[in-house]
């Protein structure tokens, strides 16, 4: 089975983890009397899924170059307390651009830290488990300072619309359009790639493979629209008459805008390149004369500038900068990594697998609430999903290598 | 932190380098800290000074640093500058037993301050947890008397957790039995994370088809957390809990999203704390102290003599009690108000 998979151009280990993922909704559809499937639900769960799946995507370099970060949930909670601290205590959350210039101040602060560890990593040859266990406590520590450990509350109200709640999507119309575009996206692009195999004469996917593949992104994006256009805007309910659809929430926006540029990253410039070279064969990549230090500080100050985004959104959905956001964050994005098919020995993983991670773990959350599960069970369930998409990954790689 | 330390130190310098005209007129008063780094313990340091120096007895400290060790080195010090009395913020209730037996070979008596010590010899002072937990099921209960009830307890791996709950299910038993109250969710809280309890509200929310009609949380972080997700359904205005008197929960208070807010006054423990502390020094019997009673909750069953301060329940109608006893100003409580709804402190 796995060889005409592979002919017809598809990825086993991508297409297996969303069978898997497909398995334990429905499974969690039929023990919660459907209420985890329903328009509501699906969207709450797109949006609880945004930070660990914005912060996987940065995971997935740092891991394919051999590295670890393991400050982002720290990082997450000093970057929402600077973001917190300019809206509330210095510029006020009534300043007009008080948001914007937040946003800004965050970003530069995950950078900056990100670009202060990866030049320990890379420059000084501190291994990033070390630096980043560093940062994991300094960071929580600095992110108790800001404020002396007070909550900053409320934020600005435009920026509480990035976190997904009131008037925090797009609309229906909006969705539906967006939709189509990136139906039409996804078919332009099989369609040039078999113009440019067929130019060159390569091995080309039977037609009916790239028809069906199309035929389920498209039913996916299309899907996915439809669900949430289906839920009732709960903050529009009051005038009687049928609310509008939500649409689709502006944290998974920000997500798939930020990971189909990561994609691009990764699958077509010189700098995915170098990180994959670098984590296949790190001495091999600096004898190629690559700049091996510059492209780990990078991927530092990226992961930083990614966790100040994740940050954004929890602290825009919690309208209040806290110093307690994203505990054991970073135990949980590098498990959405993982399970979403990236090596831990370096080389290999891509954005789309970590998403799938990230959403198959938040599934698995979500669906356990619902059914009354306490924390304590629900984090022993994670953990055992987690042995077994690793376990599956060595299965799977010693049958390749035979 | 420096700076802290280096005042610290300089304060034991100078009240070890006057222990001995000072015990002419007044006694010296020890107090060990856990781990002065944490920002509340100021507050609480600044009201114990000011109730030793009324009582007329001398304020020396250490700071353990957050070690079980340091405190018990720390503690044989305080002895040994002169302390009649010793106030401890144990770093572990179980790793400080040598230090106390230290104290009590020395005839020196133990106020354990805030934290539990098993030792049947000690006065422990602390806020009353359980009535916590029982102000804010009170205060919900006031106001939605019979409906759907949810939990927001806090993290599974803190004790307080379980006693605040019970606190609060001593409260709503009755009506529970009755079925006027149905509990219809209830999870811990990892870590106390707001997050964490923004998203079991919004799933419990949804299992119930937002047919739910009041949140007992367990602190205000997590009272935020449920807070924000009732937004997203627009059901803001039905009952919520929590405690600390968070200046942003106090806010929420004034705007009507919260309920209630537990308020422990960290300055009326440091007072009670001080004035307890001249007193055993000048000789008073740990028993024989003024609103002692003898208490056998903690996990090893023994007698201790305690005091338990009570906390204030903060609502729209007392906000005035923050503001007035300067723990947050008018601006920061009544930020954001509608004026035609705003309650009266913010008039």
């Amino acid at each position: 089975m796995r060889s005409w998979l592979e002919r017809a151009g598809f990825d086993p280990r991508f297409t297996s983890l969303v069978l898997a993922l497909a398995a334990i909704w429905i499974a969690l559809a039929v023990v919660t009397d459907g209420i985890f499937l329903s328009p509501r639900n699906l969207y709450n769960l797109s949006i609880q899924t945004c930070v660990t799946a914005l912060m996987a995507c940065g995971m997935v370099f740092i891991i394919v170059a051999r590295q670890i970060d393991l400050s982002v949930g720290s990082l997450m909670a000093f970057t929402g307390m600077v973001i917190a601290w300019m809206q509330v205590t210095w510029l006020g959350s009534d300043t007009t651009g008080a948001a914007w210039l937040s946003i800004g101040g965050g970003l530069l602060a995950g950078a900056l830290v990100g670009v202060f560890q990866g030049w320990w990593a890379a420059y000084r040859e501190v291994p990033a488990f070390v630096v980043t266990l560093a940062g994991y406590l300094m960071w929580r520590g600095a992110a108790f300072l800001v404020a002396d450990g007070q909550t900053l509350a409320p934020l600005a109200l435009p920026y509480q619309r990035l976190g997904g709640g009131v008037n925090g999507s797009i609309g229906t119309a909006w969705s539906w359009a967006l939709g189509a575009f990136a139906c039409a996206l996804v078919i332009a692009a099989v369609l040039r790639a078999r113009r440019s195999r067929a130019r060159y004469g390569a091995d080309m996917a039977p037609a009916w493979a790239d028809a069906l593949k199309v035929g389920a992104s498209c039913a996916a994006i299309l899907g996915f629209v439809a669900v949430v256009s289906a839920y009732p805007d709960p903050s529009a309910a009051a005038e009687g008459a049928t609310p509008p659809g939500k649409g689709i929430g502006i944290p998974v926006l920000i997500l798939i805008a930020a990971a189909a540029l990561l994609h691009g990253v990764a699958t077509s410039t010189r700098f995915g390149r170098y990180v994959f070279a670098y984590g296949g064969n790190p001495e091999a990549a600096l004898l190629s004369g690559l700049p091996t230090r510059r492209v780990l500080l990078l991927l530092f100050a990226l992961m930083g500038a990614l966790a100040a985004l994740a940050s954004v959104i929890t602290t825009a959905r919690l309208n209040s900068g806290t110093h307690s956001i994203g505990q054991m964050a970073e135990l949980y994005v590098i498990a959405a990594t993982v399970i979403g098919g990236t090596s831990l020995a370096g080389g290999a993983g891509t954005i789309p697998g970590a998403i799938v991670g990230a959403l198959l773990i938040q599934s698995l959350d979500n669906g356990m609430v619902l059914m009354d599960v306490s924390s304590p069970k629900r984090q022993i369930s994670i953990g055992l999903i987690l042995i077994a998409a690793v376990w599956f990954d060595v299965v799977y790689n010693r049958k390749q290598g035979k | 932190m420096k700076l802290k330390t280096l005042t610290a130190a300089g304060l034991t310098a100078l009240a070890a380098f006057t222990a001995v005209p000072a015990q002419a007129k007044g006694e010296v008063v020890g107090v060990s800290w856990s781990n002065f780094q944490e920002e509340r313990w100021k507050k609480d340091e600044a009201a114990i000074k000011a109730a030793l120096e009324a009582a007329g007895a001398k304020y020396i400290s250490a700071d353990a640093q957050g070690s079980n060790e340091k405190q018990l080195a720390d503690v044989e010090a305080l002895i040994a500058k002169g302390a009649k009395a010793l106030i401890i913020l144990a770093m572990d209730a179980d790793a400080i037993g040598p230090a106390v037996a230290k104290a009590k070979e020395a005839k020196i008596p133990v106020v354990a301050y805030d934290r539990l010590i098993q030792d049947k010899d000690v006065l422990y002072l602390t806020f009353d947890n359980v009535e916590v937990g029982r102000m804010q099921a009170r205060e919900v209960l006031k106001v939605r008397p019979k409906g759907n009830y949810v939990f927001i307890k806090g993290s599974p791996t803190d004790p307080n957790a379980d006693f605040l709950n019970g606190g609060q299910r001593e409260v709503l038993k009755a009506a529970m039995d009755k079925g006027d109250i149905k509990i219809v969710g209830e999870q811990y809280t990892d870590g106390w994370a707001p997050e964490n309890a923004q998203k079991n509200m919004e799933q419990i929310l949804t299992k119930n088809a937002n047919k739910v009609d009041a949140v007992v949380a367990s602190n205000d972080g997590t009272a935020g957390g449920v807070v924000a997700a009732l937004k997203a359904q627009n059901l803001v205005g039905i009952p919520v809990s929590g405690q600390d008197g968070d200046v942003a929960a106090l806010n929420r208070v004034a705007r009507g999203e919260q309920t209630v807010s537990v308020w422990k006054d960290a300055r009326e423990l440091g007072k009670a704390a001080g004035t307890y502390a001249a007193q055993l020094a000048g000789g008073t019997k740990v028993s024989a102290v003024k609103g002692a009673a003898p208490w056998s909750g903690g996990t090893k069953k023994i007698t201790i003599s305690s005091v338990f301060l009570k906390p204030i329940p903060i609502t729209r109608d007392n906000l005035k009690l923050v503001i007035d006893a300067g723990w947050v100003t008018k601006a920061q409580v009544c930020q954001g108000v509608d004026a035609a709804k705003a309650p009266a402190a913010c008039k």
